[in-house]
């Protein structure tokens, strides 16, 4: 018998499709795909969302989730073809020799039962192992794993530990029937970057350990060069390239890799400091009914037509510094100064010139524009509302502002459902800028898009900025992004800034403890990084 | 050109032949409203095809009569609860805090007293017109209107495109009924089509316990109370408007879930 564990031959992947008012229709979501893992080996799949990457890992479970059906090729594991082993074969297969890694742990785990038995059920359904022996191969996972207290972690309930445990105990769930195979899909992009790290590591360490192969899925391609043997590169269902992860992130061949590796590309130079138009100082603010400050004397400064940066992991208080500059949170300290005056700590008591000043994008573009207005409707109201434009020149106005945006004609009498995410966010950039202001919020724009579609936004708003000389208050978790378009940075922990400067003052040494941690976990597109930064962290750790 | 199935064909045919009748009535009914023409309960022959009632009406003329007056009735009670439901709703949901606790209790206090009874009560101490009688029916019919606008805009309320609408600087009115009534319109309208139902089934009772719709004028739900003493004798004069009431509240429903479908097909709208 060969070394290879799972081939995937001439993969034929089909939905049906239901669009309104016309009869369903078959559409190929996978074809042509091939691909072979060998034993104790990693092969990651990597594309933007769409592009079949997790249909194609479920494959290999031969599943298809939500009415998507495997209608052709083969899927070899062990030597037979699971497509022909009909549902009892499944049963059998599934859980035991292949188990699978969600994205999403939170929503995967069961609230109401503790995680040893989520972690041990599949291994007991199968009679692998006894109640006792299958407690203890969890325990010894856990360790492996990292967790902290393996003897007593699976006597917890989900909720009761972090998001980056529970992606692990569900790694120790997946590894638990010593299966042949396990599919990560996504299993860490849920995390905040420094969580990520470490869960990274201990899956790597897991996978050596037990000698399982691996499927990991991910959009990150930084991610996955630190796990894989080999990558496939996937693009709307097709195979791209596909090779050994030396070749794909040193020499790719094809010109889509191309572009996803050299994505972080856009470089922008540091401005020195001008005149500030809005200043942040000393603000405290705490949500209402609670007793705790989600921001603690918050100081900075924004420079006309510059970007300032504000940086941290989900729940470092960036997004509430966005809600007390706008005025939905006043703040129960400190002030907001723009353009030298204060500002109103409450939005309904602004005025609507200070509105107009002040423009935000959000994070998901979908749930930023009223699904039942055209997209002339939507870039026109700011122009009507603050400039009283209307008809034909509202009209004119609206079409300049999507040339500004570089989406052309066609467009005006679309519903936003019409447009991709990329042309989504777009949209919502013409709605800030018609309103002429002098700083624009950017909440996450572009982390819920693909990152050759995220490079897109960020060069635009930049080629923005520098037309209409507007300021940008942009805040993120990605330090990749920040690197490439900010001016000055403010590092955000626990709702105090704990680094603020220019960009090559705070992305240079000597740095803080948080921001060395956050500036490290960051993975870097090249081989044994995650090893060279863990080993790192030992020594500092073992140095102190 | 968009294709309506059958059921909803069915549905919008007997839907507009009833409001048809209701609407031109007095051109279309045989007889007047309360004019005696025979013998009591006459069987159904070509001068009467439906018969005669209790003192010897025209059955048929009746119950187009009726009809227009339970459906002008159902009909204005709806659009009442609709306006009343909904705005207060609205207001509820984009205001919050003490407004919206004032307006909730209020109706948690109406609906905790059974709505026929309430309407019972207030009827009985009342002039029964057919306006006090709309008004009734239209309030006590708001609060389900208030609670269904509520929690639908209080979903919407929270979504990015009504807080940029906010910070734009935005007044309450538009961002009601610009943002919000928009999406919020598909499950309005199907309840919408509920609810006249629930109308006509109101009144109709009503009628029938005697304190809705007076005689002599004619409604549905008067019309099977009159004749309720011929089932014994085995004449179905009571049974024709119930016939009426089921097949007008079974059409309308048809049409409502057909209205349901498209409106939630729509250009990718909330479902």
């Amino acid at each position: 018998m060969s070394d290879v564990l799972l081939e995937v031959k001439d993969l034929k992947i089909e939905a049906t499709a239901y669009p309104p008012g016309e009869p369903p229709q078959d559409i190929t979501i996978v074809e042509g795909v091939s691909f072979a893992v060998d034993k104790g080996k990693v092969l990651g799949l990597i594309g933007e969302s769409g592009a079949g990457k997790s249909t194609i890992g479920l494959s290999a479970m031969a599943y298809g989730r939500g009415g998507v059906r495997i209608t052709g090729g083969e899927v070899m594991v062990n030597g037979r073809d699971i497509l022909q082993i009909g549902s009892a074969g499944l049963r059998g297969l599934r859980g035991k020799e292949v188990t699978y890694v969600a994205q999403s742990a939170a929503a995967a785990f069961n609230p109401a039962k503790k995680l040893m038995e989520q972690v041990i059920e599949a291994t007991l359904h199968h009679k692998l192992m006894t109640k006792e022996e299958a407690e203890a191969r969890a325990i010894s996972l856990f360790d492996q794993l990292g967790l902290p207290k393996p003897e007593t972690i699976g006597n917890r309930y989900p909720h009761q530990v972090s998001g980056g445990q529970l992606q692990r105990v569900m790694t120790a769930m997946a590894l638990c029937p010593k299966p042949d195979l396990v599919i990560f899909d996504e299993p860490t992009t849920a995390l905040d970057v420094t969580t990520q790290i470490d869960v990274l590591a201990a899956i790597k360490k897991a996978i050596r350990d037990t000698g399982v192969s691996a499927l990991y899925i991910t959009h990150d391609l930084a991610v996955v060069a630190q796990i894989a043997d080999d990558i496939m590169v996937l693009q709307s269902g097709q195979m791209v390239e596909y090779g050994t992860t030396d070749h794909i992130i040193n020499s790719p061949t094809e010109e889509y890799t191309q572009a996803l590796v050299s994505v972080r590309s856009v470089k922008h130079v540091e401005q020195t400091s001008g005149a500030p138009v809005l200043s942040v100082n000393g603000i405290t603010a705490r949500y209402k009914g609670t007793k705790f400050d989600v921001l603690k004397d918050v100081t900075v400064d924004l420079p006309e037509g510059q970007t300032l940066a504000i940086v941290g992991e989900s729940g470092s208080g960036k997004s509430t510094l966005a809600r007390v500059i706008t005025g939905l949170l006043p703040p129960s300290d400190g002030e907001i100064l723009f353009d030298g005056r204060t500002l109103a700590p409450d939005f309904e008591k602004r005025t609507r010139d200070d509105l107009r000043e002040i423009q935000m994008i959000y994070q998901m573009a979908d749930t930023a524009m009223n699904p039942r207005q055209t997209i002339g409707t939507i870039i026109g109201r700011p122009l009507e509302f603050y400039f009283g434009l209307r008809g034909a020149e509202k009209r004119k106005r609206v079409q300049e502002l999507l040339d500004d945006i570089e989406m052309g004609e066609g467009f005006i009498d679309r519903y936003p459902a019409e447009l991709s995410g990329g042309q989504k966010q777009r949209v919502c950039i013409a709605r800030a800028l018609a309103a002429k202001p002098r700083m624009i919020i950017c909440d996450e724009v572009t982390s819920a898009l693909d990152p050759l579609v995220a490079a897109g936004i960020l060069k635009l708003l930049l080629n923005l900025q520098k037309r209409e000389n507007v300021a940008y208050l942009f805040i993120t978790h990605d330090l990749a992004t920040v690197r490439a378009i900010a001016d000055s940075i403010a590092v955000m922990y626990q709702g105090r800034v704990v680094r603020y400067g220019n960009k090559t003052e705070v992305l240079s040494p000597p740095f803080d403890d948080y921001t060395d941690l956050l500036l490290s976990s960051v993975p870097e597109m090249e081989l044994g990084w995650l090893e060279r930064t863990i080993a790192n962290r030992k020594m500092e750790a073992a140095g102190n | 050109m968009m294709r309506i199935p059958f059921a909803a064909m069915l549905g919008l045919f007997f839907t507009g032949v009833y409001f048809f009748m209701a609407i031109f009535a007095g051109w279309i009914a045989p007889y007047g409203m309360a004019e005696v023409v025979g013998d009591s309960w006459e069987p159904w022959s070509w001068a009467h095809p439906l018969g005669t009632d209790s003192i010897g009406r025209d059955l048929l003329s009746r119950m187009i009569w009726g009809g227009q007056t339970t459906i002008f009735v159902a009909t204005m009670g709806t659009i009442l609860s609709f306006t009343l439901g909904s705005v207060l709703g609205f207001i509820a949901a984009v205001r919050g805090g003490w407004i919206d606790q004032l307006l909730s209790r209020l109706v948690d206090l109406m609906m905790s007293i059974p709505s026929l009874i309430s309407a019972l009560v207030v009827l009985s101490v009342m002039p029964v017109t057919l306006p006090i009688l709309i008004i009734v029916m239209g309030v006590l019919d708001a609060t389900r209107v208030f609670r269904l606008s509520r929690a639908v805009a209080v979903d919407i309320t929270v979504m990015d495109y009504v807080e940029a609408a906010r910070l734009r600087g935005e007044k309450q009115l538009w961002i009601i009924f610009r943002e919000i009534l928009p999406n919020a319109l598909s499950p309005l309208i199907a309840e919408m089509g509920l609810r006249f139902i629930f109308m006509v089934l109101f009144i109709s009772t009503l009628s029938f316990l005697g304190l809705g719709v007076q005689p002599p004028m004619a409604d549905w739900g008067g019309i099977v109370k009159e004749n309720k003493d011929a089932i014994v004798y085995g004449v179905p004069a009571a049974l024709v408007p119930a016939f009426a009431i089921a097949s007008l509240a079974i059409s309308v429903n048809l049409v409502a879930d057909w209205v349901l479908n498209r409106t939630t097909s729509l250009k990718g709208g909330r479902g």
